[in-house]
């Protein structure tokens, strides 16, 4: 029998938990970017609904898995235009058009799966991602095991978080956004548009939201259910906060998190049926209420957020 | 060109932006259901047919408006004070929870007239407490209670899912996670015979009538208005922004515990883990579509009952999703905020 303890020393524990992170890294990133340019995107659980399945569909008519991901970040897109259309130029409540988007992207979604794939007793599959496995590190002991065992999109996502700290902090694109999301009145007096960097960084942001989406079907599983996003993108959410707003405190954030929920899986199995299951499903939810309890007085909000912007208005 | 607000809103727009906001997604639904394969408007005939078509299923229809009503009515109480309640679908399930354990075998064995005002305040104060909570975590560390709220519902989720499947399991459910049931006495009377539906409507509608005399008249709904509109005014003018915004989160919370507690009561008798069809989710955008006017509500709570039920009858008749039902009153939501928008603007050039 295994010992609570020893669960840390597999390194199957350790692959868990980059799969697990890699869907909440692309839709905490993809949020932090919308949030970073003062816009709230409650849209991201739906977003990632619709991002699964229509990746998926793509795939499954035939497509490459690049190009399933693709459509993927091209739906996530489209709804992030919508949010944006509405929440910038209109102005419209944050909250309720988010969580209107999340509702007309997800009745979408289900509507389009059972239009297009006939009702079966089991869902159609398509072949995922392979492990990619890179010559050298994939075949160190343990470590090969644990962290070089995934697949292309984990590695993706780790690269984008990096990339988009550096390019939030060091670029003149970066600055842009985060003048936007800090005081869109100065940033039009240095000659930024904010509305058009506000659109931007939602439609980028929501891109991402629908990869994170896709990956579950396209690399986690190779189906695609209609509740299979079980709640991630509204974790997504309560992980921006925990990252400060910071993209390589996301990395640290989703990690963490899939950490807890990687080891509760694994501890279940220990534990046996002495403790309902449905007390470690709770963790994610609880971890994430506190971690916003722990970061809400810390963290940092771009002050501009869920002001929307009006020339000339102040 | 620019947009400028208007300092008053005439009476035609606030009627005609949820008229034109329905009419619109019904055409953009329209666009969905020829992409299916159907004729839209023999589609839309058929959902009619399907709501009202017979006396079954107008009171079907009745039956699901209902929870609709409350938790409409939750969700308008609380927006209407900035008080963002995302929980109503959690608030929903430990109201229902709440009142079956109490109502069943193991509970308070009363007559049915203290027992059944007893356990609907029994659900109600279920549902108040959770919302309390997310409230307090708010007023007292500053933490957004728009996600504290919706994580609670998958919580809430699993507290139920834990229960019926351990101390209030019904050993004889076939082995099918779902809670013992409330005692024949507990049950609410039928408003028509051999229908489901039962007098939980007129209790709905008795309290968006009361809820609108109360934002109307009494102090506390012009209070709790200026809570949201503009609490640092409403501060200033001596307004205790706390003590409104708690008794704002137990009408809320209540609200939608009450309509798990009359789901229970009216229809089910016992608690399964899909007793709501996303009654909380969907009270949201009944409130929008409402304008938060508590008896806008009722409108409202008919017209998304109308499009579930009647999506059923068309989807068998047509072949069309009924997921469609979904879309529709989704997309009313967006289009509803548009046409908010267009009303209370005035577009100069």
């Amino acid at each position: 029998m295994m010992d609570a303890l020893d669960i840390f020393a597999s390194a199957g524990l350790w692959a868990a938990v980059l799969r697990i992170a890699t869907p909440l890294l692309f839709g905490t990133l993809g949020a932090l970017i919308c949030e970073r340019a003062g816009v709230l995107n409650l849209g991201i659980e739906g977003i990632m609904t619709f991002g699964a399945m229509i990746g998926w569909m793509t795939v499954y008519q035939g497509g490459d898995l690049w190009l399933g991901i693709l459509a993927a970040a091209l739906g996530g897109a489209a709804f992030g235009l919508l949010h944006a259309l509405l929440t910038v130029p209109l102005g419209l409540s944050q909250h309720v058009t988010g969580l209107g988007i999340t509702l007309f992207a997800s009745s979408l979604t289900y509507f389009i799966f059972r239009l297009s794939v006939p009702v079966s007793g089991s869902p159609p599959t398509i072949v995922p991602f392979q492990v990619l496995h890179i010559p050298g590190l994939s075949d160190l002991p343990f470590l090969g095991e644990a962290l070089f065992n995934q697949t292309a999109p984990t590695y993706l996502a780790i690269a984008l978080a990096i990339i988009l700290a550096f390019a939030l902090q060091r670029t003149p694109l970066g600055l842009a956004v985060r003048i936007v999301g800090e005081n869109p009145h100065a940033a039009e007096a240095q000659g930024i548009d904010p509305i058009r960097v506000r659109i931007a960084a939602v439609v980028f942001g929501s891109a991402l939201m629908g990869v994170g989406g896709a990956f579950l079907t396209l690399s986690a599983f190779n189906s695609f259910f209609p509740t299979m996003i079980q709640g991630r993108g509204w974790v997504c959410i309560a992980l921006v906060v925990f990252a400060s707003w910071r993209p390589e405190r996301a990395l640290l954030g989703a990690l963490l998190f899939a950490l807890f929920d990687a080891y509760q899986l694994r501890l279940q199995h220990v534990v046996g049926k002495a403790v309902p299951y449905q007390l470690f499903l709770m963790i994610p939810y609880l971890l994430s209420i506190a971690a916003l309890l722990v970061m809400a007085r810390r963290a940092r909000v771009p002050q501009a957020l869920m002001q929307p912007f009006r020339r000339g208005e102040r | 060109m620019r947009l400028e607000r208007r300092a008053h809103v005439p009476l035609s727009l606030v009627v005609a932006a949820p008229v034109g906001a329905v009419l619109a997604a019904l055409v953009l639904a329209g666009i969905l259901i020829a992409i299916a394969g159907a004729p839209v408007l023999e589609a839309y005939q058929r959902m009619f047919i399907g709501a009202f078509g017979s006396k079954l299923s107008i009171t079907e229809t009745l039956t699901r408006t209902t929870p609709l009503i409350l938790t409409g009515l939750a969700a308008a109480v609380a927006f209407r004070a900035r008080l963002w309640n995302i929980g109503a679908e959690g608030q929903f399930y430990v109201g229902a929870l709440a009142t079956a354990a109490l109502g069943s075998k193991y509970g308070l064995h009363l007559p049915p007239i203290a027992g059944i005002p007893l356990l609907m305040l029994a659900g109600a104060a279920a549902g108040a407490v959770l919302l309390l909570i997310p409230l307090a975590l708010r007023l007292r560390f500053g933490v957004d209670e728009v996600v504290t709220t919706l994580l609670l519902n998958f919580v809430a989720l699993l507290f139920v899912s834990m229960m019926i499947e351990g101390p209030l399991k019904d050993p004889l459910a076939f082995g099918w996670p779902q809670s013992v049931p409330i005692l024949a006495d507990a049950a609410l009377p039928k408003l028509v015979p051999r229908s489901r539906l039962h007098i939980g409507l007129l209790i709905a509608i008795g309290l968006a009538i009361v809820l609108w005399l109360v934002q109307a008249r009494t102090r506390f709904g012009l209070e709790s208005r200026a809570a949201g509109l503009n609490p640092q005014a409403a501060r200033f003018a001596g307004v205790s922004i706390t003590g409104i915004l708690v008794r704002v989160a137990c009408l809320s919370g209540g609200l939608a515990g009450l309509a798990g507690a009359i789901e229970v009561l009216g229809v089910k008798a016992y608690v399964t883990i899909d007793l709501s069809p996303g009654f909380g989710y969907t009270g949201i955008v009944v409130a929008m579509l409402a304008g938060l006017h508590p008896l806008g509500v009722i409108l409202a709570a008919v017209f998304v009952a109308t499009m579930f039920v009647g999506a059923d009858g068309m989807s068998r008749a047509m072949g069309v999703p009924s997921f469609i039902a979904d879309v529709i009153v989704s997309l009313s939501l967006l289009t509803m905020l548009v046409a908010l928008f267009l009303a209370s603007y005035r577009v100069r050039r």
